[in-house]
């Protein structure tokens, strides 16, 4: 099932997505990875506020290569997800929206995501180029000194990703695998 | 004697890291191709075009193929008969990765230390991984490695009573375990032998073998594809999303060990297995 929908999206549209479906997402979304999630849980810790708006917010882990002049954005592609786990719940429970990575999640994500009505999308693992032509602006929103590791805001037109983790806890990666397994 | 300026290994390495990271070698892409082909899964055959085209656009636009540009791998077979003029080779090697990832817009990955992690800004130091060789030419083999895959590899060490059988599970293990995190389909290096070192490199420089080749050593020939088959049943498939290809590759090198030992290493590579050959 391919549908677009628009960024941020409301509980009652990631509920209406299903493990499997191939979405294309308008709007905007925010980048934070490895050191932006580091910050973004101390920062929680020592009681002050998050450098982004963080409810209903889609989270892409992506770090970009470099843009030549005049192009937005270098390559990007998604990230490792399981990396970001270890802050993912804390995030959900605050009320983000969704998150875009690749690659497996754990059961405490799985179930933060469950409580929450929350989404995990998969871009595709190596396909930089083709979605830094999706992403029509970027700009640095905090965390400049982290370089690639910033908090950006994208705008993205047209960006192709894949429910992998719906509301209710279904995940593609187990599922269509069991289904081509031969063992 | 041949003198060789270490300014001509500077140019070269600048070259191959901006190369190896906008376009795949003429191996891959015909793996690549085949690979579009054989896949059973319609999401899985989405996944593969997706890939096929985001190749188009890297090399058409210079845009890298994948945002991790990598930490810069470096096989150099250096000929006994060359001599090097000009200043220390090893920074000479590392100015050419310097000059490829900032003047080549590449992606500036690595730290400075392991635990403290300030970034040094220009994706030095490379590894590199010299041999002597007989000869008078500098052999150069650019592997910019992502770490989405080598996060995923694995050394093994087994006893020898766990024989090729448990070779065969480790090589599988550390692919089921990799699943989707390693950006399937995959090109699976192996190492089998030598010590708990010299496995690894071994199984990193298996993934520089161009596709084309296999093994020349009759059993482990016979391993590779034994393996590939087993792997492509596992049903991981394109990014993980379940499928029929889920390997494009698995290259495996051997080398004595020791009367106790079997030590063997996993080095997974995705799809965007780079490398690039130049003879000096």
């Amino acid at each position: 099932m391919e549908r677009t929908i628009q960024a941020p999206f409301t509980k009652e549209t990631a509920e209406s997505l299903k493990a499997g479906d191939y979405i294309y997402i308008d709007g905007i979304i925010y980048t934070a990875r490895d050191a932006a999630h580091k910050r973004m849980i101390e920062t929680l810790d020592e009681g002050k506020e998050l450098p982004v708006e963080i409810k209903d917010t889609v989270i892409y882990y992506m770090g970009p290569s470099p843009a030549r002049e005049g192009r937005v954005i270098g390559s990007a592609g998604p990230t490792t997800s399981s990396r970001m786990d270890k802050y993912t719940p804390r995030l959900l429970d605050l009320g983000m929206g969704a998150m875009i990575g690749k690659g497996k999640r754990s059961k405490e994500v799985t179930e933060a995501i469950v409580r929450n009505k929350a989404v995990y999308f998969a871009a595709v693992g190596g396909a930089g180029a083709i979605l830094s032509k999706c992403i029509k602006e970027s700009r640095v929103i905090s965390y400049d000194d982290l370089g690639t590791e910033a908090i950006r805001e994208l705008r993205v037109e047209h960006f192709p990703v894949i429910v992998v983790i719906d509301s209710k806890g279904n995940n593609l990666y187990e599922t269509a695998v069991k289904e081509y397994s031969e063992e | 004697m041949r003198k060789v300026d270490v300014t001509e290994i500077t140019k070269n390495v600048k070259e191959m890291c901006i190369e190896a990271n906008h376009f795949l070698s003429e191996d891959m892409k015909k793996v690549f191709e085949q690979a579009v082909q054989k896949e059973k899964a319609p999401l899985g055959r989405q996944v593969l075009n997706q890939l096929k085209e985001n190749l188009e656009i890297a090399g058409a636009e210079m845009i890298p193929i994948c945002q991790d540009t990598g930490m810069a791998v470096i096989f150099m077979k250096v000929g006994q008969e060359v001599h090097f003029d000009g200043g220390n080779l090893t920074e000479a090697v590392n100015e050419g990765v310097r000059q490829g990832y900032v003047d080549g817009y590449l992606r500036k990955s690595v730290v400075k230390d392991p635990i403290y992690r300030d970034n040094t800004k220009d994706n030095t130091p490379a590894v590199i991984h010299y041999e002597i060789v007989e000869g008078d030419q500098v052999d150069i083999t650019v592997a910019p490695k992502g770490f989405g895959s080598e996060n995923m590899s694995r050394i093994f060490m087994l006893k020898p009573a766990d024989g090729i059988e448990g070779v065969k599970e480790s090589i599988l293990t550390a692919v089921k375990d990799a699943g989707p995190n390693a950006c399937p389909p995959m090109v699976i290096g192996v190492g089998i032998g030598g010590t708990f070192e010299k496995c690894a490199v071994m199984a990193k420089h298996a993934l520089t073998r161009d596709l084309e080749e296999e093994s020349p050593v009759p059993y482990v020939r016979e391993l590779e594809k034994e393996m590939l088959k087993k792997i492509n049943s596992l049903g991981i498939g394109p990014g993980g999303l379940g499928g029929t290809v889920t390997a494009l590759a698995v290259n495996i090198e051997t080398y004595p060990t020791h009367i106790a030992g079997l030590p063997m290493a996993v080095n997974i590579c995705c799809h965007v297995n780079r490398h690039i050959h130049r003879i000096i």
